[in-house]
């Protein structure tokens, strides 16, 4: 027992080694999943603040004007244009050089002196939905404002329910605390899978994978071996990250360190497990690569990173529930943004573990059946 | 190329997972959010408040009538948001002071928010009800008649699959390309065939050409599919279309012969590949998050970025029609790109000649 241990510990150092020994893998290990955390933490937001729009009043009275300085005054858009006529609300549209445009009708004051619903047109580019239906949610924001204070000035009878909106863990709705938590999960990922799956195909290009069977190491052992480098590295890395989302970007912190590192190992472990699933496959580097790109892109997509899981069509969403990635992102949220405990990730971890042992007995099995 | 099984599932195996993964999978559309509807003092009125919940295809309502309960659900995500209609609400709404609290979960932000947006659509809708029965109701005097160009069903698909493209073609151009070419260079089969007569450019372009055929197969697959399968308009020329892809593919097939002369090792060729291309196109090219609301640095740096372009021509072109006024600009500077690094990556493959 205590050989073994010797033996993989020799084994992991030398994997560190050959990973570590070359410079530029070195470099390609560990900055680029910093720099793409910055970037993303930066880019990648469905956040809007500075939307460009164009206005097509045709009314031209104090009450536009009014409604139009809350737009301007909102901090979030920007006057492109001021338009004479529709022809030139299909140009600017078009052209993207707005995103969206106001139109205001000829008789909109006098509908609201006279105590009927003045209308107005939001016209956006729908060319992407999304951050449309996002800029159109903010000037419902503004004219909500506006009708509030109109309200309050003229004093017109009728009921009224006004919406008060709270959000739990992330009162400000920032795409950025979401995100940066769940790229520890994901870039952790994407780096310890391509690394486990490298290790082993890099030896078997070259042949010395078939020196290493010779050493009186067990084939348990080598597979061992080659996990607990991969392991400390991805740990290292998902490390990195963490302390940008911290000291970086500041997101608050909710939950407990060591909640979020338990979760982080079985994660590590299902990866890692994946990852030697996949080099046992490959016969070479680029397949080894190419194999484990294959599995990574349907892992990435479907993990809630970018698009919500809930709104994927049943089907799918019976798919992520074999995406460790899901678990990951679901468990570096709730522990980052709401500080949730060990108890309350149980339905995260469980599966997660089980992903771990199914891979990693099937690595080890291949493992030893292509050996013996 | 034909006798690695490996390249043959990238160039046709991807493209069509990526399409189906795309289609199917992706949606950034809400349905069925699981709402806890709280109503503190139950009554016809009240009732009648939060039906627009009931009724929507956007929520999954369970009513229940203690807040304790609707915490639990949301801490155990049982739920993504609470509405809270407390027991005073029917006396407060004469007073015009009447309040429906919504809480949402924030940990996903974007969902979070529209949701909020849904919220408040469905107090507008009692309102309006009210109203058409006859009762004194403040809609708000002034309302929002929203429209959407190019997407008037507000269909996510519509600008996620014009997207699919541009990861398809950064990823058969740029990675593919790389990967092969950083093998050639790492077992010495590329000196090989720089010591036989062939010129550097006639190697260049027998490297090039099946990458470039490989791209186009790819692109017919997702514009099939765009039409077929997910009934994603084209309303500009499909010649256009292909043109520009055409320019696109040759950016990225360039960048894969850099990147590879450059590293000349599969593995750090590809993790540069994924750092330079890859990623930025999916997350900065523009096709999920926009571009303008990036912090000016960051927008600084999607103008170098090839597939941002791409981005701008392909919406444009699927969902706007011929609009000269974007596909011009953006086309020219493509091609600029692939110009210079066409001319970049012969330069860099001539230098480790002599």
């Amino acid at each position: 027992m205590f050989e073994s241990i010797l033996r993989i510990v020799a084994l992991t150092r030398k994997e560190l080694l050959a990973v570590l020994k070359d410079p530029r893998a070195r470099f390609s290990l560990l900055l680029p999943p910093i720099l793409q955390c910055l970037i993303f933490g930066y880019a990648a937001s469905y956040d809007l603040n500075d939307v460009p729009y164009a206005v097509l009043d045709q009314d031209h009275s104090a009450a536009s004007h009014d409604l139009l300085a809350g737009v301007d005054g909102s901090g979030v858009f920007h006057r492109v244009a001021n338009l004479d006529s529709v022809e030139d609300l299909k140009t600017c549209i078009n052209e993207s050089r707005a995103l969206l445009v106001i139109q205001i009708g000829q008789d909109f004051e006098r509908q609201l002196q006279s105590g009927r619903p003045a209308n107005i047109q939001v016209i956006a580019d729908g060319r992407n939905s999304n951050t449309a239906g996002t800029a159109n949610l903010y000037v419902g924001t503004v004219v909500n404002a506006f009708n509030a204070k109109w309200r309050s000035s003229h004093g017109q009878p009728g009921l009224t329910v006004q919406m008060v909106s709270r959000a739990w863990y992330n009162p400000n709705l920032e795409t950025r605390w979401a995100m940066i938590p769940s790229l520890i999960g994901t870039l952790t990922m994407m780096q310890t899978l391509v690394l486990t799956a490298m290790s082993v195909a890099r030896e078997r290009e070259q042949g010395t994978f078939d020196q290493l069977l010779v050493t009186p190491f067990h084939p348990v052992e080598i597979m061992v071996g080659k996990a607990l480098p991969c392991m400390l590295i991805g740990a290292v890395m998902a490390t990195n990250i963490l302390l940008v989302a911290w000291l970086w970007f500041r997101i608050p912190f909710a939950g407990s360190v060591l909640t979020l590192y338990c979760g982080l190992i079985l994660f590590l472990l299902a990866a890692v497990g994946i990852g030697l699933s996949v080099s046992s496959i490959a016969a070479t580097m680029q397949q080894a690569l190419l194999y484990s790109f294959l599995v990574m892109i349907p892992f990435m997509l479907l993990s809630g990173l970018t698009t919500p899981v809930s709104s994927m069509p049943m089907s799918v969403q019976y798919f992520t529930l074999i995406n460790p990635l899901r678990y990951a992102i679901e468990i570096a949220q709730r522990v980052y943004l709401e500080g949730a405990g060990l108890d309350r990730l149980i339905p995260d971890l469980w599966p997660m573990a089980i992903i771990a042992a199914v891979t990693l007995s099937a690595a080890s099995w291949m493992f030893r059946h292509r050996l013996e | 190329m034909v006798r690695d099984p490996s390249s043959i599932a990238m160039g046709v195996v991807l493209p069509v997972m990526l399409i189906l993964l795309f289609g199917y999978g992706l949606s950034l559309d809400v349905k069925n959010v699981k709402v806890a509807i709280v109503l503190e003092a139950p009554s016809p009125d009240v009732t009648e408040l939060v039906s627009g919940f009931q009724l929507s295809p956007y929520f999954d309502a369970q009513f229940m009538t203690s807040m304790p309960r609707a915490r639990k659900l949301m801490l155990d995500r049982e739920v993504d948001g609470i509405v809270l209609v407390r027991s005073d609400v029917a006396r407060n709404m004469e007073l015009d002071d009447a309040q429906m609290q919504v809480v949402v979960n924030g940990t996903d932000a974007n969902h979070a928010r529209i949701v909020q947006g849904y919220a408040q659509g469905a107090i507008g809708q009692w309102a309006a009800r009210r109203a058409a029965e006859g009762h004194a109701v403040n809609i708000g005097p002034v309302t929002v008649e929203e429209r959407l160009w190019f997407n008037e069903a507000n269909d996510s698909h519509y600008f996620l699959v014009p997207g699919l493209i541009v990861l398809v073609m950064t990823l058969i151009g740029a990675f593919l390309t790389a990967m092969v070419m950083a093998r050639e260079w790492e077992r010495g089969t590329l000196e090989a065939l720089f010591v036989t007569p062939v010129r550097v450019d006639e190697i260049l372009l027998g490297k090039i050409i099946p990458y470039f055929a490989q791209g186009m197969i790819g692109l017919v697959l997702c514009l099939l599919a765009a039409k077929f399968l997910f009934h994603v308009p084209i309303r500009g020329s499909v010649w256009l279309l292909a043109a520009t892809s055409m320019l696109y593919l040759l950016v990225a097939l360039s960048i894969g012969l850099v990147i590879s002369s450059l590293t000349k090792s599969q593995f750090v060729a590809s993790q540069i590949t994924l750092l330079v291309t890859f990623l930025p196109a999916m997350m900065l090219s523009g096709f999920l998050f926009d571009i303008r609301s990036m912090p000016t640095a960051v927008r600084l740096l999607t103008y170098a970025l090839p597939a941002r372009y791409y981005v701008a021509l392909l919406q444009t072109l699927f969902l706007a029609g011929d609009v000269w006024g974007v596909v011009l600009p953006n086309a020219a500077v493509l091609a600029g790109i692939a110009f210079a690094l066409l001319l970049l990556a012969r330069l860099v493959t001539q230098k480790k000649l002599a």
